[in-house]
């Protein structure tokens, strides 16, 4: 076996191989392996429901969230969709449900698909467009599919949405929040574990390369439209994947919860996670739910507080300007987001008191 | 025939009112090529500015309108020094995405202090701007829509062609590295864009406050409306701005009273998308489309 490393005291890498490793030191390694000990053994046995119900919540939202940064983060193109493909995995996972009576395991991958094959399509654009146009083109997706949600009655149920079966994985009913939060979590270690490795791989590095020079990556042979659609088609499987287990956590689903708010409340998540960094998008996702949350509890106090002085004080915006506040503010003091705060907090404990 | 001019005339005010709403966002975009995800807001900030001043604090109407002006063109330097000025010269994801905050802030804000209900100004325009056209009556609000939009149309075209400012501001638009080193001064030029865009989206905001009652969330819609609207004129165009506003605003009155009413509020959106696949610069926007 080979020598543990904990404190290389400089950059000692001598091949590209080791410059790609996903860990630096084999503390990381460790942390990883204590992380989901944590997670799988401890975590399920000593929460409470509310703190369950919670982390499933940043699971999914974290699933959904690292595919976003894999199309905006890696590839460069920005999509204010996100919410609404989140929708289409939803519905879909919905729909094969409750019309095909198709069971737990088959829906959800197929609903994360079926997704990709949508996410594709609003992909197409970006053959001929970049930037604020490809933006403002994802932007008119997001409209067009909630329309659809709404207004395919035969399909969606319209307003009043589509209520799922039970799901149940393997025979076992997977009705609690405990078992769930395992479903959540196998999927996301999965899916997490993919998204670091791809973009290690000619794909992730074909995707920066399009990223910062289109016509340089072009040059250097790559074919970016194909790149920009896959880029697009993964992203949206990891939509349409946390859509469906949203889906089914939810029990019941209307167009409602997937309107633009959500693609903004992704791209918040990633922006304030920290854009191109696989971590920082769970970062992100962690903050933006924990926020909610706090906002929600924050808002539930100041109204009963509000009743019983005898004034009535609406907090209900107090959200949006957080929230508005947290972007500005980590775009202007902190672009790289949480994932750069958490490399610095970490490098100024390693180099601890000989810091410079 | 009667439904048709009833929408025709329907149409065309509200065209007006996309066109006026556009008018700033093309302003900020041709100034800085920066995308901003916040006009919906600011022109809700200016519309109730202006209602504090008229009708809260009960200005005479002229000098409650001259105050909503200078007051959004200082908070425009204020907003563009303290927001904007820190990413010059950064990503534009980032600057697009700094602005999508903005408006996120300033809704929630506005929604606090005012909640989401809708206000009304006092009635002030005179009704002898109103025009009669046989069957269908033009109510003077939309004549006055009109007649701002036109003088917007010429003022601006003017300014952009011909004053150095305007000059300055298209040169940085196009290049700001090449900008900035032949002497212009971006700073300056930023803030003088936002200030400027702040008080035609006031105007815009106003009007719109007017016709329809200022609404914090209406407002920030209407902010979306104008994607379509500015694509289709071609994003740095004011005149295409003007045309996309009343194309966009026909379509969809004609949609709602011919098709579908559900299918209206959709509509500009399907032909948003068919535009950029067939002509992202729009009717009269540059030609400078990369394809990659």
């Amino acid at each position: 076996m080979r020598t543990l490393r904990f404190h290389p005291c400089g950059n000692f890498k001598e091949s590209y191989r080791s410059e790609l490793t996903i860990y630096e030191t084999d503390f990381g390694r460790m942390w990883t392996l204590v992380g989901l000990f944590l997670i799988f053994a401890v975590v399920p046995f000593t929460a409470k429901s509310y703190a369950l119900y919670v982390l499933n919540i940043i699971g999914i939202y974290s699933i959904a969230a690292v595919g976003l940064n894999l199309l905006i983060g890696y590839t460069g193109q920005i999509s204010l969709g996100h919410g609404a493909f989140f929708g289409v995995g939803a519905y879909a996972a919905a729909i094969l449900a409750t019309r095909a009576g198709l069971p737990f395991i088959v829906t959800v991958p197929a609903a994360g698909l079926l997704t990709a094959l949508v996410g594709i399509v609003f992909g197409l654009p970006s053959a001929r467009l970049k930037h604020l146009y490809l933006l403002i083109a994802t932007l008119a997706g997001q409209f067009i599919i909630e329309y659809v949600m709404v207004q395919w009655d035969s399909l969606t149920g319209g307003a009043e949405g589509i209520v799922l079966p039970a799901a149940s994985l393997f025979g076992i009913d997977l009705g609690t929040d405990k078992k769930f939060f395992y479903v959540v979590f196998v999927s996301f270690v999965a899916m997490t574990w993919f998204a670091v490795n791809i973009v290690r791989t000619r794909y992730g590095r074909a995707f920066i390369a399009v990223r910062d020079n289109d016509l340089a990556a072009e040059g250097m042979g790559i074919p970016i439209f194909r790149y920009k659609l896959l880029a697009f088609a993964i992203s949206s499987f990891y939509a349409g994947f946390a859509g469906a287990l949203f889906a089914y956590y939810m029990m019941a689903i209307t167009p409602e919860p997937f309107n633009l708010w959500l693609s903004i409340e992704y791209i918040a998540m990633i922006i304030i996670g920290g854009l191109g960094s696989i971590p920082g998008s769970v970062f992100g996702a962690v903050f933006i739910v924990l926020l909610n949350e706090t906002l929600t509890h924050i808002t539930d106090i100041l109204m009963n507080l509000g009743t019983s002085v005898g004034a009535a004080i609406t907090i209900a915006p107090l959200k949006e300007f957080v929230f508005g506040l947290a972007i500005v503010v980590f775009i202007i003091f902190e672009p790289k987001g949480l994932a750069e705060v958490w490399r610095i907090v970490r490098s100024s404990f390693r180099l601890w008191p000989f810091s410079y | 025939m009667e439904f048709f001019l009833h929408l025709l005339v329907n149409g065309l005010s509200l065209g007006f009112l996309y066109a006026l709403s556009a008018l700033g966002f093309v302003m900020i975009f041709k100034s800085s090529s920066v995308l901003n995800l916040a006009h919906g807001e600011l022109l809700a900030i200016g519309a109730f500015l202006f209602l504090v001043l008229s009708a809260w604090a009960e200005l005479p109407i002229i000098l409650a309108f001259v105050l909503t002006l200078v007051g959004t063109f200082l908070l425009g330097f204020v907003v563009e020094r303290f927001f904007l000025r820190p990413l010059i010269g950064e990503n534009l994801i980032e600057v697009i995405m700094l602005t999508l905050g903005l408006g996120i802030m300033f809704k929630g804000l506005l929604l606090f202090i005012f909640g989401g209900d809708i206000h009304n100004y006092p009635s002030f325009l005179p009704p002898a701007l109103s025009i009669d056209l046989g069957m269908v009556r033009v109510p003077s609000v939309y004549v006055a829509t009109f007649i701002i939009g036109i003088l917007f149309l010429i003022i601006f075209g003017l300014f952009f062609k011909h004053s150095s400012q305007g000059i300055y501001m298209r040169s940085v638009a196009d290049n700001q590295p090449a900008a900035l080193s032949l002497g212009v001064h971006v700073r300056r030029v930023f803030a003088l864009s936002w200030a400027i865009a702040f008080i035609v989206a006031a105007i815009s905001g106003i009007v719109l406050g007017i016709i329809n009652g200022i609404n914090v969330h209406e407002l920030s819609a209407i902010g979306l409306k104008v994607f379509p609207v500015v694509i289709l004129g071609g994003l740095d165009s004011i005149g295409g701005a003007i045309l996309g506003g009343v194309i966009i605003g026909l379509l969809e009155t004609f949609t709602g009273g011919y098709i579908s009413t559900s299918l209206r509020e959709v509509i500009p959106y399907i032909v948003l998308v068919f535009i950029l696949m067939v002509r992202p610069y729009g009717l009269f926007g540059l030609v400078e489309i990369e394809r990659v």
